[in-house]
């Protein structure tokens, strides 16, 4: 067991955080957030330039050929920062599904593309009848002159108003919950019948709903055996969103801890009331215990053992979710009043803690999950 | 002890209803159902009518122009008018200022004042807090330095709710620095339309913003709007704070969107359906809590510190059922397309049409445990007053 990063997992979080402090003052990511686009392409121009756009990805492939652990390393900054571009939809999901799922072909056309910042992606996987389960899919798919016509609905795509290509699941057999009969495919942002309504997300992110009618889409993997695809996909976003969490609430807890120390009422630092102490306390020992589990998610998320690594990360996602609902919410608690403002920067850090939870299941779907599996 | 359902209670739930039924207009009930913002209109347009047919003020003496209900029928109008999805009042001259003004006030301070909270002609704030001056409040440096008839009020307070709609502000200040700090405060009544007065709006991050900051310089406030004797406003200011916290502690909303989830709760995860009904109990305890805390004891107008408890399992109560309604959008609680939340948006919602509601509502729900006294202060309270620690 070995929990130190090695010498290039140190030089890339020194690289990342350094990212962060030069760009990511909170001020400047507000101003970011309020724009059209929401993020920013030269940032993400940046990124390509340093490799991290390639991070998972085989070095035939254009990419860095790292494990989970790099991931963890790039998204706990992200978290520390509060970070906008669509790392997560187009680097870990749609990137990691290419990846998964893709031909050698496949591959060689969008990874390189992906590392260098030409091509971005989004995952389209849920539906509004399906909640959390990756195998309720309703979204059609035809074959049609030796390819495949897609019909149907897709929502809350995130990355979806900046993609260039999307990976979709639709149903190529069977009912509507059937494991069997899922199919992945890659769709042009420019396909014909494909419409996407792009929205802000609660935590300034970008999302859109997908309405495909009778759109071409390639299949990415095995016709009719897309599931596990998906699942692995959603397996390593749940990993990369605990590191972020990670991040977020590493920096929520200096913020509170600080505050606790500044702020005065009865004449003395509010800190000195044991009954705050001991919430920092617990909310100190929630993000340790949330670290805990965001490596071990990074370590395990390559594993080969499809079952033992889907209970690993409910294990992981449903530490996250209850610590990130913890020091979410007494950070606010703690702040009293300049908490709730918007000009704080509390609010948002608890706002993003707050979607992730509401992101690739919540506690109930993976404790369901992992005394499943 | 016996439960008394009496008939003359179904009997006023009815007329209740009817009432609402015939004076609430559609859009602002599909707004509230929605959680949609709210016009300054949209609220007190409904004060009034709720006024005209002398409903406004149901915790004050007949005498002084209450309805004369029993503390149950006061209980079935808040609980009736949240189910109906009529908009909360502004609650601070009807549930405040008035009690305070009955109490403390001068005959003529009682002819000025209450005839405007009873018609809804008037709108108030409360100025208590300040910058520097929060669960600490007797702490507070707002200035009032008496010049001949007037006080000239200088200082900042800050969350002052709905003080951008307000009329007038009920204000501590501080008139007498020498003694203790709960020595020299003393209550001024303060028309928001002086010249120095300067209301700026602040932004919360649920982006559901109703609160502000309050600026006074060099107001000139008549002696004759402070209320009670000068120095003696923190006795006013306790007195005020039972009442605050002695609501009937947000059953009503509670209730309201319990009876929405219980509707969107399509069973398929018994989980969620548990913790639904969880909380529905949970309220429950907190609908006999009331009225066997609060509603027994107002005969002789002693609310103690029971009602610290009330306003703490009230708003953890609430705070629970706001986060369970965003629970249940799953993925729709992402999508927040702010215009949607405003005036004149007609647009396709984006997934079930209460999910963007509901997401600004839990973020802004955090704010119960803030405001009114911070629960860790209400535990204070029970811990000193009740428990002798
Ligand atoms: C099973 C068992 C095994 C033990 N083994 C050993 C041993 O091997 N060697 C040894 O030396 N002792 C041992 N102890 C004693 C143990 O260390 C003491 O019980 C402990 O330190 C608490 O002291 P106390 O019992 O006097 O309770 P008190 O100190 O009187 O505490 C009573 C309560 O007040 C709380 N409290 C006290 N001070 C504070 C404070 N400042 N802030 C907040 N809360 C406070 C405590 O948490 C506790 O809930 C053992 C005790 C138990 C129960
Ligand atoms: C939405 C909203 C609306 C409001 N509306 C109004 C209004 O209309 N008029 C008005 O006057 N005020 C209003 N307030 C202000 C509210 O009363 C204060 O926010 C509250 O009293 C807390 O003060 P503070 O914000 O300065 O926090 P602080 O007092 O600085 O508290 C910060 C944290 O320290 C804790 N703390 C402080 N002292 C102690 C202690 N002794 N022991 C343990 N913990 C302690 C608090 O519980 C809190 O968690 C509103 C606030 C909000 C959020």
């Amino acid at each position: 067991m070995d929990f130190d990063y090695s010498e290039d997992q140190q030089l890339l979080h020194e690289s990342v955080q350094r990212f962060v402090r030069e760009n990511y003052s909170f001020e400047a990511r507000r101003q970011l957030v309020a724009t059209e686009q929401g993020w920013s392409d030269a940032h993400w121009a940046q990124f390509a330039e340093l490799g991290w756009l390639g991070i998972p990805f085989p070095e035939e492939h254009g990419g860095l050929g790292m494990s989970g652990v790099e991931t963890m390393v790039v998204m706990e900054a992200i978290g520390n920062g509060l970070v906008a571009e669509p790392y997560l939809s187009t680097v870990v999901m749609g990137g990691g599904a290419v990846a998964a799922a893709g031909s050698d072909e496949q591959k060689a056309e969008i990874l390189p593309a992906v590392a260098e910042g030409k091509c971005k992606l989004a995952f389209a996987f849920a539906e509004r009848q399906a909640r959390y389960n990756l195998q309720d899919v309703e979204m059609r798919a035809e074959a049609a002159n030796g390819g495949y016509r897609l019909s149907g609905m897709k929502s809350v795509v995130f990355g979806a108003p900046t993609a260039d290509r999307f990976v979709v699941s639709a149903r190529t057999a069977g009912g509507s919950r059937d494991a069997d009969g899922i199919t992945l495919f890659l769709v042009d942002k420019e396909a014909a019948g494909l419409s996407v309504r792009g929205y802000p997300t609660a935590d300034g992110l970008r999302a859109g709903e997908l309405t495909l009618d009778g759109t071409p889409g390639d299949v990415l993997g095995e016709v009719d055996g897309g599931l596990p695809a998906v699942e692995e996909v959603v397996d390593r976003a749940i990993a990369a969103v605990s590191a972020e969490a990670v991040g977020l609430m590493g920096t929520l807890n200096d913020m509170t801890l600080e505050y606790l120390k500044t702020r005065e009422q009865f004449g003395q630092p509010i800190g000195r009331f044991q009954v705050l102490q001991h919430r920092m306390v617990d909310m100190f020992i929630a993000h340790e215990e949330a670290k805990s589990m965001a490596m071990m998610a990074a370590m395990r998320i390559d594993e080969e053992d499809a079952d033992a690594r889907k209970k690993a990360m409910s294990a992981a996602k449903v530490q996250i979710g209850k610590s990130a609902r913890f020091v979410g919410q007494q950070s606010i608690q703690l702040h009293g009043g300049i908490g709730m403002t918007d000009e704080y920067a509390a609010g948002h850090y608890f706002k993003r803690l707050t979607m992730i939870d509401r992101s690739f299941g919540d506690n109930d779907y993976h404790l369901r999950r992992y005394a499943a599996l | 002890m016996r439960i008394d359902i009496a008939d003359r209670d179904r009997a006023f739930r009815d007329e209740v209803r009817a009432f609402i039924r015939e004076r609430l207009p559609q859009d602002v009930r599909d707004k509230v159902r929605d959680g949609s913002l709210l016009t300054r209109d949209d609220v007190v347009d409904w004060m009034r009518a709720v006024s005209e047919r002398g409903w406004m003020c149901p915790n004050w003496p007949e005498t002084a122009g209450g309805p004369g209900w029993t503390p149950s029928q006061r209980f079935i109008f808040e609980e009736e008018s949240y189910l109906a999805c009529a908009p909360a009042p502004v609650p601070f001259g009807p549930q405040m200022v008035g009690p305070v003004l009955l109490a403390f006030g001068t005959e003529e301070q009682k002819a000025r004042h209450l005839p405007g909270i009873l018609s809804s002609g008037t709108i108030w704030c409360q100025g208590y807090s300040e910058p520097n001056s929060g669960s600490d409040l007797a702490s507070l440096g707002c200035r009032a330095v008496r010049d001949g008839d007037h006080y000239i009020v200088n200082g900042r307070k800050i969350w002052t709710t709905n003080a951008d709609w307000a009329d007038w502000c009920f204000a501590l200040v501080r008139t007498d620095n020498s003694g203790k700090k709960q020595d020299g405060i003393s209550v001024l009544l303060i028309d928001m339309s002086l010249p120095g007065v300067t209301v700026r709006p602040i932004e919360r991050f649920s982006r559901m913003s109703d609160f502000n900051e309050v600026i006074f310089e060099d107001v000139r406030v008549p002696v004759s709007e402070r209320v009670y004797d000068e120095g003696k406003g923190w006795t006013c200011a306790k007195y005020l704070l039972g009442h605050e916290r002695s609501g009937t502690a947000g059953v009503g909303l509670c209730r309201q969107r319990l009876d929405r989830l219980e509707e969107i709760d399509d069973g398929r995860d018994p989980e969620f359906s548990r913790r639904i009904a969880e909380t529905g109990a949970a309220l429950e305890d907190l609908r006999w809590s009331f009225l066997r805390m609060v509603a027994a004891k107002e005969a002789d107008d002693e609310i103690g510190p029971e009602a610290s408890l009330l306003k703490i399992r009230g708003t953890e109560i609430q705070q629970d059922v706001m986060e369970l309604l965003m629970e249940a959008q799953g993925y729709f609680a992402h999508p927040f397309i702010e215009r949607a939340l405003a005036q004149g948006w007609n647009e396709p919602p984006v997934g079930p049409s209460e999910a963007a509601g509901a997401t600004a509502f839990y973020f802004d729900w955090r704010k119960a445990s803030i405001y009114g006294g911070s629960n860790e202060i209400q535990r204070n309270i029970i811990a000193k007053a009740v428990l002798g620690l």
